[in-house]
């Protein structure tokens, strides 16, 4: 493949994060602009790549010998969605961040994290990976420790413990794929270990790569980082964390070497609806607790992420013990098109609370109340982020979570589908919960002179909650297939998918 | 009276041009010989540490401010992201080695293996200005914030309370 | 043989990230676990015997791919090192900083997020 989008994707933010301190180091609004510019030129980018396919051969080398990057219909979903949750942040940011001083810092480290991701999710070669995934993931410590105060560097002090063990983790498990096969080029490597899967040194790497991007996708065992590091950060920062980078760095790359270079049996599969079921229901029952708004939403943040490794467990082992097609990309499909709607409504979450802190000052729910009359906008768009996020019709984490339950129940998971309902059940009274204390009642004493958010920051809340309202319509048998239907297929082939598309270039 | 004693600071004196020396070298060969730009980068910053180590931090401040090293840090980024993109120009991918492989003087020259040089000497420059950076500001320096909210680079433990 | 030794370097780090009290121990920990797997991917490409795979004017091409040692890892290892100098670098200026504003090295004592 020739085209020159690809090297784009990496180069332009790189090249913008490297510039901002040479250029823009008093000039805020010079940072801003050129900012905003990367991530706008981003999206575009990723929109123009979306119909796509093929390998891209980085320097002319050809595979296995260079590294190449796979495009494919996961992948375009995947940078789509990367790109549009940043350009909102970034818009979001412009009147968030004026609180700190160091801006062009703030867009350097940010440009670097959404450079890290893009590389992830295009990289068809495995040390590839792990680079980007370690550029997003120390970018991503740093912004969390970004405004200085006690607990931001706790915070990212425990994240940045808990990420590097992930991360090692990750290169001692590439180590040991390249032991035993000599590549690191992923359909070489698909190729090579076909049906050698249970020895002993490939089952450690798989048991390695599960671990190590459960980490960063904060999967119950592995979550306890996310309580502490998602509410910490700045708000844009949160939704970025939270929207994108435990999808990219963690669900996706997991999903990627599972699927695609491994290949799902069912006791792999078994593990991860295991542990998407246990985040689930861990992840909404210490939520409903919370009085701290943001650490709320990062406890469903683990919730979420659960639905979508219990999809993709699920597809997997209706896969791996021959059961009916169907049903299982019905479950893939449910868990891709739930990550893709839980970025847009969590980050949109995110935001809006991020607004509320700029506007009274607090994240605590018992000191908030009554700002319906005050901040009609942001009530509007929390509104609807809930609504989405509790999976009621005709919002788009309804369409999702239907097609999880409706894919357990014809994969004779009952039991399974009862606990779905069940964890939408909780998730939707602790949102209630929120709107109830945030927005309704009376409005407190010290919150007397609360304004709406301003202009720039609104904007951004209302393109994330029209994409809300508006993601249901990807269901429509005609869109679906050019959107998610690749995506799907590309996961629900596995490995012959893999090594056709990335080997024998 | 700052720095180390007399006989470090002579020895330092010679010394410290043949440390940087044998940085550059090692980054500008390494198409050739082990090493390259992070080996390379990194004993370059030795030398400037050594120099900070024996004369004391106002001497080494006025060879390299934070400001210039910063300033070298992201201009090496952007020499070698330049290089790479400058592949697509005249090759069609990203990365593409685009100079010449093989000039007329032969093969194991300096000038071969098209832009790995230039490439090298980018990682270089930025690793070295990189590692000084870290170390004068976790050792040095900190940064403050004035009465207006503004950012400045002052000195950790400032002259009245040293040893 | 050696490659279990690597391994127990590598427990020895995670023990010490794991359980240690002091923040820098636990940075210290961590650049334990970095170095061993450092160690574990060069030793990959031993070969009994080898001699550097460095290509000079008067090297006999078959001979030398019978005998250098593998070069990729070399490569990997190098930017491998580079990211952990990264991280570590990262974790002690936390760690400075944490000291200014809590004033222990004592992680019990930095304990100010719960629920």
């Amino acid at each position: 493949m020739n085209s020159i989008l690809p090297p784009l994707l990496i180069a332009v933010p790189l090249g913008i994060a490297f510039l901002i301190p040479l250029v823009a180091r008093r000039l805020d609004r010079l940072a801003d602009t050129l900012g905003n510019l990367a991530t706008l030129s981003l999206l575009a980018v990723a929109l123009l790549m979306f119909p796509l396919r093929g390998v891209y051969r980085i320097g002319g080398w050809n595979p296995p010998v260079g590294i190449s990057w796979v495009l494919d219909g996961l992948s375009n979903l995947m940078l789509v969605v990367v790109n549009l949750v940043s350009f909102v942040a970034t818009l979001f940011s412009i009147r968030y961040m004026e609180r700190y001083t160091a801006k062009h810092r703030y867009y350097s480290l940010f440009l670097l994290m959404v450079a890290g991701m893009n590389g992830v999710i295009l990289s068809g070669d495995l040390f590839n990976l792990f680079v980007f995934l370690e550029i997003a993931s120390v970018s991503s410590y740093a912004l969390v420790a970004f405004g200085g105060r006690h607990e931001e560097l706790e915070a990212s002090f425990k994240y940045l413990v808990l990420g590097s063990v992930g991360s090692t983790l990750v290169l001692l498990a590439v180590a040991l794929s390249y032991a035993v096969t000599g590549y690191l080029n992923m359909g070489s490597v698909s190729t090579l270990i076909a049906g050698r899967q249970a020895e002993p040194v490939l089952l450690l790497a798989a048991v390695f790569f599960i671990v190590g991007f459960g980490v960063k996708a904060a999967v119950v065992p592995f979550h306890p980082w996310l309580p502490d590091a998602h509410p910490s950060a700045p708000a844009p920062i949160s939704a970025m964390l939270s929207g994108v980078l435990i999808k990219a760095l963690g669900v996706y790359a997991l999903s990627r070497v599972l699927f695609n270079v491994i290949g799902v049996d069912p006791v792999i599969a078994g593990v991860l609806i295991a542990v998407g079921a246990l985040s689930m229901v861990v992840g909404v029952f210490l939520a409903v607790g919370q009085w701290d708004f943001k650490r709320l939403l990062a406890y469903h943040s683990i919730s979420q992420m659960g639905y979508v490794v219990l999809g993709l467990g699920l597809g997997g082992y209706i896969l791996a013990t021959g059961g009916a097609r169907g049903a299982a990309t019905l479950a893939i499909l449910g868990g891709l098109f739930h990550l893709a709607n839980h970025s847009v409504f969590k980050s949109l979450l995110f935001l809006c609370s991020g607004s509320i802190e700029q506007a009274t000052g607090t994240r605590q729910l018992k000191e908030m109340g009554g700002l319906r009359e005050r901040m009609p906008l942001t009530r509007a768009t929390c509104t609807i982020a809930s609504l989405s996020i509790a999976g009621v019709p005709p919002f788009n984490g309804f369409w999702s979570k239907l097609l999880i339950v409706l894919a357990a129940f014809q994969a004779g998971f009952a039991w399974l589908a009862a606990i779905t309902i069940l964890v939408s059940l909780v998730t939707l009274i602790s949102f209630l919960k929120v709107l109830r204390y945030a927005f309704l009642g009376a409005l407190p004493e010290p919150l007397r002179d609360v304004r709406e958010a301003p202009a720039l920051m609104s904007i951004s809340l209302v393109l994330l909650a029209v994409l809300c309202t508006g993601m249901g319509l990807l269901l429509v048998p005609a869109v679906r297939g050019v959107v998610l239907d690749p995506a799907v297929a590309a996961l629900s082939q596995g490995l012959e998918y893999a090594r056709s598309l990335m080997a024998g270039m | 009276m700052t720095g180390m004693t007399v006989i470090v600071k002579t020895v330092t004196r010679w010394v410290k041009v043949f440390i940087f020396l044998y940085g550059v070298y090692i980054v500008i060969t390494g198409h050739l010989t082990p090493g390259g730009g992070f080996a390379g980068g990194v004993i370059i910053a030795c030398s400037y540490i050594l120099l900070t180590l024996a004369y004391g931090k106002e001497f080494a401040l006025k060879r390299l401010g934070p400001r210039t090293a910063a300033g070298l840090d992201s201009g090496g980024s952007l020499l070698f992201l330049i290089v790479a993109l400058l592949g697509i120009g005249s090759g069609g991918l990203f990365f593409t080695n685009f100079l010449q492989k093989r000039y007329p003087g032969g093969e194991f020259q300096l000038a071969s293996a098209g832009f790995i040089p230039i490439a090298n000497i980018a990682i270089g420059l930025k690793v070295f200005s990189c590692l000084f950076l870290v170390f004068i500001i976790l050792s040095i320096l900190r940064i403050v914030l004035d009465a207006e909210g503004k950012q400045s680079l002052v000195q950790r433990w400032p002259e009245g309370k040293e040893e | 043989m050696v490659y279990t030794l690597c391994f127990a370097l590598f427990l020895t780090g995670l023990y010490c990230a794991l359980t240690k009290k002091n923040t820098v121990k636990i940075v210290i920990g961590l650049a334990i676990m970095e170095y061993a797997v450092n160690l574990f991917l060069i030793l990959l490409g031993y070969r009994r015997n080898g001699v550097a795979p460095i290509l000079d004017r008067s090297t006999d091409l078959a001979d030398f791919l019978a005998r250098s040692v593998d070069p990729l890892p070399q490569a990997l290892v190098l930017t491998a090192i580079v990211i952990g100098l990264g991280v570590t670098s990262l974790a002690v200026a936390l760690c400075i900083r944490l000291y200014e504003k809590y004033g222990t090295f004592d992680v019990t004592q930095i304990r100010r997020l719960k629920g």
